[in-house]
């Protein structure tokens, strides 16, 4: 297994007075399943447009399998696209659309045939050789389009927001399949998504970009549990950011004074320093409890619930309290919105579940 | 009985698109279905003197068109000349539109308007313009022997053939240009870029990708070129001299000059079916290869 066999060089690219993508650097590894993922216009597409061959850097270097493919055209880079919308082409039918990458390959006729054959087998399309692409549904198109980049066999498998144009359903199935077969086959797959969601459940590793930058590039239990900043953790879910100051460390630990709920102590895990202010306290709406009795956690406040939303499996809760103006938080089965009498409710945190965070 | 007459008019569809239709139809009925209906009947007519016309039917006049040797060779130029026009024009128009189809990324509406700036002056204007410069003491001919380069002004350039193909190619230049530009447009570019994507080269996937799919504005293109210019008159009279004459220019003689309004009428209707075959065979084949681009 290669470690670094797709190296990112310190590569920038400008458009005009753009920097989408802002000197970024990093290392992809064989066989792993990474992504790129955040809002739009933060330079994801463009870097893997980069990786493609689409566009050329404006400075830095590109690496695949030791080799530079920094000023390579697309047609001579062993990488491959899963367009957004798919870009089959639409005057031939879907068994010539897979064998188009094949002709520049040097194969005989019959490896051809067999190759097609196995492709479509693998994305589950059999039977389907004849259809155009006008023929097909959106979850077709999408499958003859990553057969069409797999037949070619690339040392590294390009999708661009793939699974954007299904719907739900389809798309959480996609989701696993895309998976199986990444594991199945075992070629390198460089991700783009603006969900979080997808990024988090199908990747090996992610990294989350903002104008034109990575904001942290982890395993995804890393990404969620452990952000690194503000943007990282607002972006992955959903969470409560409270104002703190730091005061005094000690050990592992910081005593962290929270703008209206006093001084308490917690884990320190991005080693923030002493007596910085403006620092940023998460608490993620899953891990606090809400309830109509009073309980014995290390925090806990009396509020008023301003706006439930239903969920079905979950409840989403709008509180309301005396030392902060808007809580969110989630309850399970046992409470919903029909628990709490005059939106009565109470609040309860564990100092355990409050991560500290750098507000850049 | 007009609140029923307003009920049926709401409910019905039909009466809605024929009463939207009817200025148009009218025209169109009285404007060109009933001149084309009396050309067609004189076409079956017999010129006896100056002024009497036979109007009893026969076809001699479409046998005498073929037996005229002049009017078969003037057909067959004047298609000659209309489809080298219709390349020339396709050739110099296909490569404009692909820069500003794929390349202008600003105010690609600019572009096509500055491109199509000379054709707000009049058709006939640009013809005499043409004159000017391809004369034998126009514009070409002076700068080249001013420049010491001839000591003779080239004939061909006027009053011949190369003239009436130059002139039409410019003419209808800007006719080209709207489908060819609108057919490429609308070309997804995702897929130029997975055709290169998928180890075709540049050049590879033009003609494997680019072309298939702007083939319906290049038939358009095709049509809308090749019709008009099998039956242009103004550009022969004008610039053709006897080398560059086309059939148009003799049918006007037999209405006017020469006044065998049967015969006139019977090279109108020649070449009105000609034009429709070849019309016909090439949106025909053209649609064949093209059934799946939509």
């Amino acid at each position: 297994m290669n470690n670094s066999f797709i190296q990112i060089n310190g590569i920038s690219k400008h458009f005009g007075n753009v920097k989408a993508v802002d000197d970024v650097s990093f290392e992809i590894k064989e066989g792993e399943f990474f992504s790129l993922l955040g809002p739009s216009g933060c330079g994801k597409t463009t870097l893997l447009r980069l990786l493609a061959g689409f566009e050329y850097p404006t400075s830095g270097s590109l690496l695949l399998d030791g080799i530079d493919i920094t000023a390579l055209p697309p047609d001579k880079r062993p990488t491959n696209m899963v367009f957004q919308n798919y870009a089959i082409f639409p005057h031939i039918n879907v068994e010539k659309n897979v064998q188009f990458g094949l002709r520049k390959l040097g194969l005989t006729n019959d490896e051809i045939i067999k190759r097609v054959k196995d492709v479509l087998s693998l994305v589950k399309l059999e039977g389907y050789e004849e259809r155009y692409s006008s023929q097909l549904s959106g979850g077709q198109r999408q499958r003859v389009a990553l057969a069409r980049a797999l037949v070619r066999q690339p040392k590294v498998l390009l999708l661009d927001e793939p699974l954007g144009a299904l719907d739900k359903k389809l798309r959480d199935e996609m989701q696993l399949e895309l998976r199986t077969l990444q594991k199945e086959i075992g070629i390198t797959f460089v991700f783009v998504t603006h969900d979080q969601q997808e990024a988090i459940s199908m990747s090996d590793r992610v990294a989350v970009m903002s104008e034109g930058k990575i904001q942290q590039m982890s395993s995804p239990n890393e990404l969620y549990k452990n952000p690194q900043n503000i943007f990282v953790s607002d972006f992955i879910g959903e969470t409560n950011f409270l104002k703190a100051n730091t005061e005094l460390k000690d050990g592992e630990y910081i005593n962290v004074n929270i703008e209206n709920l006093g001084s308490f102590k917690i884990k320190n895990n991005l080693n923030i320093s002493e007596n910085a202010s403006e620092v940023i306290c998460s608490v993620r709406p899953e891990t606090m409890m809400i309830d109509t009795e009073k309980s014995d956690w290390d925090i806990c406040l009396e509020g008023k619930i301003k706006q439930t939303s239903y969920l079905g499996e979950m409840t989403k809760f709008y509180v309301e309290t005396k030392e902060i103006e808007k809580i969110i938080t989630v309850s399970s089965q046992y409470f919903d919105n029909q628990s709490f009498q005059d939106g009565k409710c109470f609040i309860s945190i564990n100092l355990n579940d409050i991560s500290l965070l750098n507000k850049k | 009985m007009l609140q029923t007459w307003k009920a049926f008019y709401a409910r019905s569809d039909p009466a809605k698109a024929y009463s939207l239709l009817s200025p148009a139809l009218i025209l169109v009925t009285l404007a060109m279905l009933v001149p084309l209906g009396l050309m067609l009947s004189f076409s079956f007519f017999t010129q006896i003197s100056f002024t009497e016309i036979d109007y009893s039917f026969t076809i001699q006049r479409y046998i005498d068109f073929f037996q005229k040797n002049l009017l078969v060779s003037l057909l067959i130029k004047s298609v000659k000349i209309s489809f080298i026009v219709t390349f020339v024009t396709l050739l110099t128009a296909y490569p404009v539109c692909y820069y500003i189809a794929f390349y202008v990324k600003k105010n690609k509406m600019l572009w096509l308007v500055l491109l199509t700036l000379p054709f707000w002056t009049s058709y006939l204007l640009r013809v005499f313009s043409w004159k000017i410069i391809l004369g034998t003491k126009g514009v070409i001919n002076s700068s080249l022997i001013n420049a010491g380069l001839l000591n003779e002004p080239l004939t061909f350039l006027m009053y011949s053939e190369t003239a009436v193909i130059i002139t039409l190619t410019h003419a209808w230049a800007a006719f080209a240009l709207l489908p060819l530009y609108v057919s490429l447009d609308k070309i997804d570019f995702s897929l130029i870029e997975a055709a290169r994507d998928l180890g075709l080269s540049r050049f590879e996937t033009f003609w494997k990708i680019t072309l298939p799919l702007s083939l319906p504005g290049i038939i358009g293109a095709i049509l809308i070129i090749f019709i008009p210019t099998v039956g242009d008159y103004v550009t022969p009279a004008l610039l053709g001299g006897t080398d560059g004459r086309m059939l148009s220019n003799m049918i006007q003689a037999y209405f006017g000059k020469v006044n065998n309004l049967p015969l006139g009428a019977a090279s109108a209707t020649i070449m009105l079916i000609t034009v429709a075959i070849v019309t016909i065979v090439v949106s025909y084949t053209t649609k064949k290869l093209t059934q799946r681009i939509s």
